[in-house]
């Protein structure tokens, strides 16, 4: 008995220096060429021997979808679930091994469509998960349909007259949801990406990173306004903890609050109001701002879309406060005692 | 309900049960001098019967723990509304338990009460169809006004008009007399009428010499943080006894012996199905020497399981209320990945959406433990009602061949050794596994000879720690889909296992490696390897009783063991052989199934559903098996099913 009892108290440390190389698995990677799902694969290859964590104390849960294929190419534990259920299957791994690292690989139709029920209960729990959003605005895996992210409007083969439902920002979503760690990062930036993963896993409890990941065949281009050198200043906002939010040329573009509404809103940067700029807080209590700086992207052109993390607090992890339960149940009650369990209080004798 | 079929202590104790009402005195009438007269019975029936709000179900409990702690035998049926407070007075509203409790052996909860206990005039109109002539009914009058009358159609009073002339009719004013005995409490009316319930206990209790002690201690507990309100309850209880004792319409009082030659030697409480299977689980758990994790949603018959498994975290057990059904399976399945003894509950509905993530469970080959307590459906169907219809659902309720093995428990104590035979097979085969368990069986509660630690089965597992393979060049390698060539079992290796590092899915797999593999002899090769893993679990004969060599053969599965048991007591006692046999497991089925059913003439199969069973049986062993159903959300009474197996052998 003590040898399973054993298995399930591993400390989750690495014995030797790792490298890139001992997290690929001997799997053939059967993305379609130019996928962006290559580039963060690599990224998250290529970063995990920095945790310093033991490879078989990592487990990465996916659901389905194309991006949910990423546990086959880990050298790690893995499970490749179902559609949409990866966060509850990865809730029940997480909550009973604390001793594991459990990542999530997911994407907007995996997340934010079938599983969306089981996404927003993760991030108000706490559980002690990282979960990987990838998000390319369109169903890969079916051939092509719009997804939950998916521009109003969208022609596909299901909406040949445009689609008609108006978009989930996952940012905003996850905020809403309560969530302790929301970031959001792009597949080609493999720098930021990297620090953002990083940021992540650093982070207890449960880290919502939405990754826009660029599909190159049902979908291709749909972040390119980010990516290209001179577009992006117009559209995207990197913001880092404890620094004024600025982006554009020559960070000529700044984000204040307005007196008036309270709202977040974007405005030149002028000599008169460089003092009034907003300084990124990442861990500020209040997820008000963080929801309003979510807010600022515009879903059709992706204009003034932050990037970076957007909010890191701490609060009680689920997993914690449910061992914790465990403990103190033993402390009030004793270790459970399975004859007087059964036995009960209100029993009689049968003399033979 | 503690015999087995085949106990040589068989009496046709319920042979003559309602065809006439009333207490029946077999053995001596002993008239005291002056005394009140103390009859003696083998065995009563007695219906609490009154408004959700009235209390019936605890004031049934209570009777239940002291006829348990006297030493009958016994055997109860809560029958309530889905309803939490039905519009009071009213006839949805009413709420009911029965309980039938003996000096010997006995295996349901009665077909019809010797005893009504009717709080209100719904009360009496709900039941009075099942009461036969020359029973007792105890009334409230203080609730036969003219509104709570006219609200369930009583034109006149039934205690007036003479519709009750047939009955034993005791008319006593329960209200007032309960508020008159609770006036130095310095309540208000409302306060002091509630414990109304507890002076109809208190008179019952009197009339059938139960012990008290414990009722008092109960009431001191659960009233613990209001003193008042205990002692209060305590005062009504004891007025109702004294009341027995003093007033004069009660001119008789009886005893029910212990039973004490119905059970073997030993310790014994009296249980429900859902704590039998709450322990059961607890039990498996340590007997696996794994954390047990429940990832569950609320759900009527169910819930009582997640409540009881919340209350017992000093043995290790995790309990997670999910967002819902799906998730609830889908966490225990991610705890099973890393080593727990998992399990999920609910009913026929949170089935049906637990339906996917069960043949996620069936590829991966995972331990699982899949708990439905069935109640009547299609859909939201009859939440507090019981029914056996989820039977083709759990065999079959999957896209793709997903075969999942099932097992049943026959009575509520016996869910306890149901929960560990059904944790076997998880563990042994690494495999989802369903308990058909439901609602009559989830809230009876019978007798139970509580088990030594020391008696329970050894479940433990080894998980895998090193490689299983040897590739051709000489390397070792672990393969997650190489099988125990005996169970057909795969390895069980945990997350944080050094070197085992692997990854599931539900894509198919192929075989060994476990990589996605479409290849189409693959493909075939594991449907039939799944398929002939379950197929190949092992699970004991099936013994069929037959004393006399019968033609006929009674066939059931879970709750109706004790209504086949005692209708085929009466068809005994009557002269008429026939042979019963009762399936736990229902897949596989026992080896030599196929052999038992070919010995008879004619196999008649009762079920709480459209013949579910008996569908089975005719497709797997082409035996022209009769079926014979009902599906009213309530257990078969043995009468009915006598009749009915005696017109099978006739037929």
């Amino acid at each position: 008995m003590a040898e399973t009892n054993e298995l399930l108290q591993l400390v989750p440390k690495a014995e030797a220096k790792q490298s890139m190389k001992d997290f690929k698995s001997d799997q053939e990677v059967r993305w379609c060429p130019g996928c962006g799902d290559y580039a963060v694969l690599a990224a998250v290859q290529g970063f995990m021997p920095d945790l310093g964590l033991a490879k078989e104390n990592i487990v990465f849960v996916s659901g389905i979808g194309c991006s949910s294929r990423f546990p086959y190419y880990m050298n790690t534990y893995g499970m490749h679930s179902i559609h949409g259920r990866a966060p509850a299957i990865a809730t029940g791994l997480a909550s009973s091994r604390r001793d594991l690292s459990v990542w999530v690989v997911t994407g907007d139709g995996d997340a934010l469509s079938i599983g969306g029920n089981h996404l927003i209960h993760a991030l108000r729990r706490n559980v002690n998960l990282k979960i990987l959003l990838f998000n390319n605005r369109i169903y890969g895996l079916t051939k092509g349909q719009y997804s939950p992210t998916s521009e109003v409007g969208k022609i596909t083969k299901s909406t040949p007259m445009g689609s008609l439902d108006a978009p989930f920002n996952p940012v905003s979503l996850a905020i809403g949801a309560e969530a302790s760690f929301v970031a959001r990062t792009v597949d080609s930036d493999r720098k930021h990406l990297t620090s953002v993963l990083r940021a992540a896993a650093d982070h207890p409890g449960t880290a919502l990173v939405e990754i826009y990941q660029n599909c190159n065949i049902f979908n291709d281009g749909a972040f390119e306004v980010m990516k290209d050198k001179d577009r992006a200043q117009e559209a995207v906002i990197r913001l880092e903890h404890g620094r004024p939010i600025l982006f554009g040329t020559d960070d000529s573009k700044g984000v204040v609050r307005d007196s008036l509404t309270g709202d977040l809103q974007v405005v030149a940067v002028t000599e008169e109001n460089r003092s009034q700029i907003l300084v990124h807080d990442a861990h500020a209590p209040s997820p008000t701002t963080a929801f309003a700086l979510s807010r600022l992207a515009d879903p059709d052109t992706l204009h003034h879309t932050p990037i970076g993390v957007l909010r890191d607090v701490e609060r009680p992890v689920y997993d914690t406060l449910m061992a914790d339960q465990l403990d103190t149940a033993v402390e009030q009650q004793g270790k459970g005692d399975l004859g007087a369990l059964l036995a009960g209080n209100d029993n009689w004798t049968v003399a033979g | 309900m503690t015999s087995q079929v085949s106990s040589p202590a068989e009496q046709a104790d319920e042979a003559s049960e309602a065809l006439v009402g009333g207490q029946r005195a077999p053995q001596s009438a002993t008239a005291g001098n002056g005394e009140k007269e103390i009859r003696r019975l083998d065995r009563v029936i007695i219906r609490f019967a009154g408004d959700s709000g009235d209390g019936m179900q605890l004031t049934g409990d209570r009777f239940t723990s002291e006829t348990a702690s006297f030493g009958n035998d016994l055997s109860t049926l809560p029958n309530f509304p889905a309803e939490i407070r039905a519009p009071a007075g009213t006839l949805p509203g009413v709420s009911s338990f029965q309980l039938h409790f003996a000096d010997h052996d006995i295996l349901t909860p009665g077909d019809a009460p010797n005893v009504l206990v009717a709080m209100n005039p719904a009360a009496l109109k709900a039941n009075i169809a099942d009461v036969p002539r020359g029973a007792d009914i105890i009334v409230n009058t203080d609730e036969f006004t003219k509104r709570p009358m006219a609200k369930v159609g009583y034109e006149t009073s039934p205690l007036e008009d003479g519709s009750l002339e047939a009955y034993q009719v005791h008319p006593v004013p329960l209200t007032t007399l309960t508020i008159e005995a609770l006036k130095e409490f310095g309540l208000s009316r409302k306060e002091a009428e509630r414990s109304k319930n507890m002076f109809a206990l208190g008179l019952l209790s009197w009339m059938y010499h139960r012990p008290t002690e414990n009722t008092e201690k109960f009431l001191r507990a659960k009233f613990a943080k209001k003193p008042q309100i205990a002692e209060a309850n305590v005062a009504a209880f004891r007025a109702g006894w004294n009341f027995g004792e003093t007033t004069e319409d009660f001119a008789v009082s009886y005893e029910v012996a212990p039973a004490t030659h119905a059970f073997p030697t030993g310790t014994y409480r009296n249980i429900s199905g859902n704590l039998a299977l709450s322990y059961g689980l607890i039990a498996a758990g340590r007997q696996a020497d794994l954390p047990l994790y429940l990832g569950s949603y609320p759900i009527t018959p169910a819930s009582d399981i997640l409540h009881e498994l919340s209350r017992h975290k000093n043995f290790g057990v995790r309990t997670f209320q999910a967002e819902d059904e799906i998730a609830g399976i889908g966490a225990a399945l991610g705890a099973a990945f890393g080593g727990s003894l998992a399990v999920t509950t609910t009913s026929g509905p949170g089935v049906a959406l637990k339906s996917e993530t069960i043949g996620l469970a069936v590829s991966l080959e995972l331990p699982l433990l899949i708990i439905d307590i069935q109640r009547g459906g299609p859909s939201t169907g009859l939440p507090t009602k019981t029914e056996q219809a989820d039977l083709l659902q759990a065999m079959y309720g999957r896209n793709g061949e997903a075969p999942v093995p099932i097992v049943a428990p026959k009575t509520p104590a016996d869910c306890f050794d149901a929960a560990l035979d059904a944790a076997r097979i998880a563990l042994t085969y690494r495999t989802p596994v369903f308990l058909l368990s439901d609602g009559y069986l989830a809230n009876g509660s019978e007798p139970w000879r509580i088990p030594e630690v020391d008696e329970l089965p050894d479940l433990r597992v080894q998980f895998t720690q090193g490689p299983n393979h040897e590739l051709a060049d000489g390397t070792e390698v672990f393969w997650p889909y190489k099988r125990d060539p005996q169970t057909l079992a795969r390895p069980w290796a945990v997350p944080g296992t050094p070197g085992l590092e692997h990854r599931i899915g539900g894509i198919e797999k192929q075989d060994g490696t476990g990589n996605i593999s479409y290849d189409p002899a693959n493909h075939d090769f594991m449907v039939r390897t799944r398929q002939a893993k379950v197929d190949g679990i092992e699970v004991p004969d099936l013994e069929a009783d037959d004393p006399a060599g019968a033609k006929t053969l009674v066939l059931g599965w879970g709750s109706t063991y004790g209504p086949i048991t005692a209708a085929v007591r009466r068809l005994r006692a009557a002269g008429q052989p026939i042979a019963q046999a009762h399936l736990r497991h229902l897949n596989p089925f026992p080896r030599n199934l196929g052999e038992v059913l070919k010995r008879y003439d004619k196999v008649v199969v009762p079920e709480m559903n459209l013949g579910q069973l008996a569908m089975l049986i005719r497709a797997k062993y082409l035996v022209d098996a009769h079926s014979y159903t009902q599906v009213n959300g309530m257990p078969f009474k043995a009468e009915q099913l006598a009749t009915a197996l005696q017109e099978a052998i006739d037929g």
